[in-house]
């Protein structure tokens, strides 16, 4: 993919240099050469070639919308009407939607292309992409690395020049984590931001769907194109979407990172040294930066993991075998016909986070779990919160270190949880967070700087990364 | 058992009913629902449950629950959020019923009942929340399997919970029928229990007269008539009793009502009972209700049943009867409103609507909202009789029939073209009675001899010659006159 950015792109199209057709062609090429990566699921060559034709008639009578000729992924968690979805899951390895998610639909009225859909970890729950019933996903940078998960694929179709961009879902920092591990663009947007109607659920007061990009620029476009009310989701906000085209900051701005985070005995001095160099330049660049505390750093982890396991454990109940899924045919009353179904159709993760939700929801222990962390995220929300009233944006690194080797052994599967620890404030708190690429590492891979913002403020956002990725 | 032990105790009832909706739209999605439709052809994939799908809000299921709650004087939450109840079940797609748990929509309030037998009670309502029905499983039509018909699954439920403020099987009964005039004059539901759209849950326990604390509660199911709810109950306090007095001992269950025997027995007892996980609803967004959204429900609301008979008594000056008739259903009160709307005289009014109107429909086996007579129609008719223009049976064995053939007609007119019109002027009458009086010389002589059980036959005859349009008061006035002269 010869076009590092949307603006080139169209340069491209509306100058005839290139068609949409032959976009997707090579696309589909790219794609098939680095078949060994294990990114695409599926590839939609007849709907993508039927949409570049459209396209360009639109190109052509100068009325294709604002990411016309854009090649997208899309992870293997949005609905597509008449396309399957997996989530990953041998649960649903036959499903095929019968609608198409909002934000499918709004990047199609934008006149993107869709191109396929990308493993991930199943039903979204991992770090690594090793959950996925098809197999991990390969870093493009290393193959012998994860790309991270749980949005990996859609994050190394991006990082592999496959497509222009990607949708991914970030539950806890499931398009960020693999941002950072392939040196792509990632965002979070608030939550309510993006509908989630047709993303297939992992938690719902979690979820949220987000694009990579190759940069900024794009990455902001796209966020502003699948944002916005839907009457399918009472969750999404009918705030008005505002402009979120970058622009030049007028004003210094001030910053702030956590003392916790930085210190954090995990964190890779390198990147921590690196994070510091890009303080001092912020500094001399006359953006005022400040370490703040932050108590709770060490709580994040497990309030996040009740709370979304017992989102989960709900939300993956309708797998039931009776209705939609995988069906056990060894089954013989309708008790092993549940039990079989789902110790069939869902891989050892999703089980042991449904079993976990499961446990944090029954009666004598609710309020000892689920009770508590609900209230310890509003702690952490209003802490949160109140720190973006003193500075615009809070900015760390993305994740401890950079991109780790495929198929390590877990005797202690909480030991990838910590994976999380940078990522899971936003979504407690429900706050935008993208990750912008840093580095390189002396091990020669990226990683990723990550900013907040206040809630429903991506063009801050937007702005605040910007300085930071031109320093 | 002997009647003096059985009093010795005490039943302690509450109900739970269920109240389906007859809103256009499911309560999560945009599928219909019309009952006895093609099982599982109103089911898209929100109803289904299908993945990436959520709850689509129906703002009519609120606006209901705050009409009940208004009707019934219940506190209307402002901050209501939603919960889901987890339990596997295939007619439950998702695994989970969307319901309210700790911030039901309405709470306190009550429901009035009474009889002609037992003084104005009121019974105390512990909540009312919103919640989804279920999809039906149907064991009875495949030999080897169970059949899912999911057209129900999310059609809008309200819960009312009442306060265990039930003495007996009647009171539940008298309740019962109260809630299903509320909802129907309220157009939430048909409120047709059959059909299942008002469904009943009882909880059950008995304790000796005069003591405060409960028994053991037994929950009873599978009730689908207000009378099978009534026999239920009355035999469940026999049974508890029985097993008290025998000196056992009741455990919490959940039995379920055999109608054909009309006793219940054991369905699963408290240890089987579901961990149902409530949690708060994250694909929904709680739903407030503003205080002007509830004065606009507020002033929109049609009159009700109680307030209804309580006017008709004390104003109107009806009798009890007469005022529960009259409001039995809102078509009936609605028709009567606009008779005395008419200024048509209430007694006549109402003599009118349950005599010869309630006898016509009976008869056609027909509902007051089949009864398409306008209602100025029938108060010129009632007018006609008030003013002795046409007799009451005139009116009411033949114009009636008359204008119900022909509602848009004038009734004084079809009355006179059909010669209905009454005769009271004397001398027109005597004519008739002189010539009936000729006919029978002989019965005259009888008569006067002292059998006056003839004074019929004389005004038959008066009211044959007449056709029918003799004033009678008048006529047997005159015909005593001339035998007595």
């Amino acid at each position: 993919m010869t076009y590092p950015s949307i603006e080139s792109l169209h340069s491209a199209l509306y100058a005839g240099e290139t068609t949409c057709a032959k976009l997707v062609e090579a696309s589909l090429v790219r794609a098939e050469e680095k078949s060994d990566l294990n990114i695409f699921i599926e590839l939609f060559p007849e709907t993508a070639r039927a949409q570049a034709l459209a396209v360009d008639q639109k190109i052509q009578s100068q009325t294709a919308g604002p990411l016309a000729g854009v090649i997208v992924a899309l992870k293997d968690n949005l609905c597509f009407k008449g396309h399957g979805v997996s989530a990953s899951s041998n649960m649903l390895r036959d499903f095929e939607s019968q609608f198409t998610a909002t934000v499918v639909q709004k990047l199609i009225d934008a006149d993107a292309i869709i191109l396929g859909r990308t493993g991930c970890d199943e039903f979204a729950m991992g770090s690594s992409n090793e959950t996925s019933a098809y197999g991990p996903v390969k870093n493009p940078l290393d193959p012998s690395l994860t790309p991270g998960g749980s949005s990996g694929g859609s994050a190394s179709a991006v990082a592999a020049g496959i497509c222009h961009a990607a949708l991914g879902s970030d539950t806890g920092g499931s398009i960020r984590q693999p941002a950072a591990f392939t040196g792509t663009y990632g965002v979070k947007p608030t939550y309510g931001r993006v509908s989630r109607h047709g993303v297939i659920a992992y938690a719902s007061s979690f979820d949220q769907v987000g694009p990579f990009a190759k940069c900024l620029d794009d990455l902001a476009k796209i966020t502003e194109v699948i944002s916005g009310a839907d009457a399918y989701d009472t969750t999404c906000s009918d705030r008005a979407v505002p402009s979120m085209a970058l622009a030049q900051a007028d004003r210094p701005f001030s910053f702030a990172y956590y003392k916790e985070v930085l210190d954090n005995p995990a964190l890779d001095p390198e990147i921590r040294d690196y994070f510091f160099a890009q303080v001092q330049k912020l500094e001399a660049a006359g953006h005022r930066v400040e370490a703040m505390d932050f108590p709770y750093l060490d709580a994040l982890v497990p309030i996040y993991y009740i709370l979304t396991t017992a989102e989960a454990s709900s939300n993956l109940a309708r797998y039931d075998g009776v209705h939609v899924g995988h069906r056990s045919e060894n089954a013989s009353d309708l008790e092993s016909l549940y039990k079989k179904s789902r110790s069939e159709g869902f891989g050892e993760e999703v089980q042991r986070r449904i079993l976990l939700g499961t446990f944090v929801l029954s009666a004598g222990y609710f309020d000892a779990f689920y009770g508590k962390a609900q209230k310890a995220r509003r702690v952490v929300r209003d802490a949160t919160l109140e720190a973006l009233q003193q500075v615009d944006a809070l900015i760390g690194p993305t994740t401890p270190h950079t991109a780790f080797p495929l198929g390590q052994e877990y005797t202690d599967p909480t030991v990838l949880y910590l994976e999380d620890i940078f990522t899971v404030q936003a979504p407690i708190a429900g706050i935008p967070a993208v990750s912008i690429p840093a580095g390189p590492h002396s091990n020669g891979l990226p990683f990723g700087i990550q900013i907040m913002a206040g809630p429903f403020d991506e063009p801050k956002l937007f702005q605040a990364a910007h300085i930071l990725d031109r320093l | 058992m002997s009647e003096a032990v059985v009093t010795a105790y005490e039943a302690v009832i509450g109900l739970e009913v269920h109240v389906q909706m007859n809103t256009r739209s499911k309560a999560y999605s945009s599928d219909g629902y019309d009952y006895g439709a093609a099982p599982n052809s109103q089911v898209s994939p929100i109803t289904l449950g299908h993945p990436g799908t959520l709850p689509k809000a129906n703002s009519a299921v609120v606006r209901n629950a705050v009409r009940l709650g208004l009707a019934c004087g219940c506190q209307i939450r402002e901050y209501n959020a939603y919960a889901r109840k987890n339990y596997f079940y295939p007619d439950l797609p998702k695994g989970y019923q969307i319901t309210q748990d700790e911030t039901p929509i309405c709470t306190g309030g009550g429901v009035w009942i009474s009889s002609e037998t037992m003084a104005p009670k009121m019974i105390g309502l512990t909540r009312i929340h919103m919640e989804e029905d279920t999809g039906k499983s149907i064991h009875d039509l495949d030999p080897f399997h169970t059949l899912l018909d999911l057209n129900r699954a999310g059609v809008p439920l309200l819960e009312i919970v009442s306060e265990p403020d039930f003495r007996s099987g009647e009171e539940a009964y008298l309740y019962l029928q109260e809630i299903r005039k509320l909802v129907r004059y309220l157009d939430i539901s048909d409120g047709n229990m059959e059909e299942g759209s008002l469904r009943c849950d009882v909880n059950i326990s008995i304790r000796p007269v005069g003591r405060e604390k409960f028994g053991t509660k037994i929950e009873v199911k599978n009730l689908n008539s207000f009378r099978n709810v009534q026999r239920a109950i009355d035999y469940e306090y026999e049974r508890q009793c029985a097993v008290l007095n025998s000196g056992g001992q009741l455990f919490q269950e959940t039995r379920t009502f055999d109608a054909t025997k009309g006793s219940t027995t054991a369905m699963r007892s408290k240890e089987d009972a579901n961990d149902y996980r409530y949690f708060i609803e994250p694909d929904l967004a709680p739903v407030r209700v503003t205080e002007s959204f509830k004065a606009s429900i507020a002033a929109s609301m049609p009159p009700l049943p109680q307030a209804l008979v309580k006017r008709y008594q004390e104003e109107l000056g009806l009798s009890r009867y007469d005022a529960q008739l009259l409001t039995e259903s809102k078509e009936t009160a609605l028709y009567y409103e606009a008779l005395l709307a008419t200024g048509c005289p209430a007694k006549s009014g109402a003599n009118w609507l349950m005599g010869p109107v309630q006898a016509w429909l009976n008869e056609r086996a027909l509902d007051w909202n089949q009864w398409a007579m306008p209602a100025a129609s029938l108060a010129k008719l009632i007018h006609l009789v008030e003013s002795n223009t046409v007799s009451f049976s005139a009116a009411a064995q033949q114009l009636f029939p008359l204008l119900i053939a022909a509602p848009d007609s004038d009734p004084k007119a079809l009355a006179e073209t059909h010669g209905l019109l009454q005769e009271s002027d004397e001398d027109a009458l005597l004519a008739h009675v002189d010539a009936a009086l000729a006919a029978f010389p002989d019965k005259v002589e009888e008569y006067k001899a002292g059998k006056k059980g003839l004074m019929g036959l004389f005004m038959g005859e008066v009211m044959k010659r007449s056709r029918g349009a003799a004033d009678p008061k008048v006529t047997s006035r005159l015909i005593q006159q001339r035998l007595e002269s």
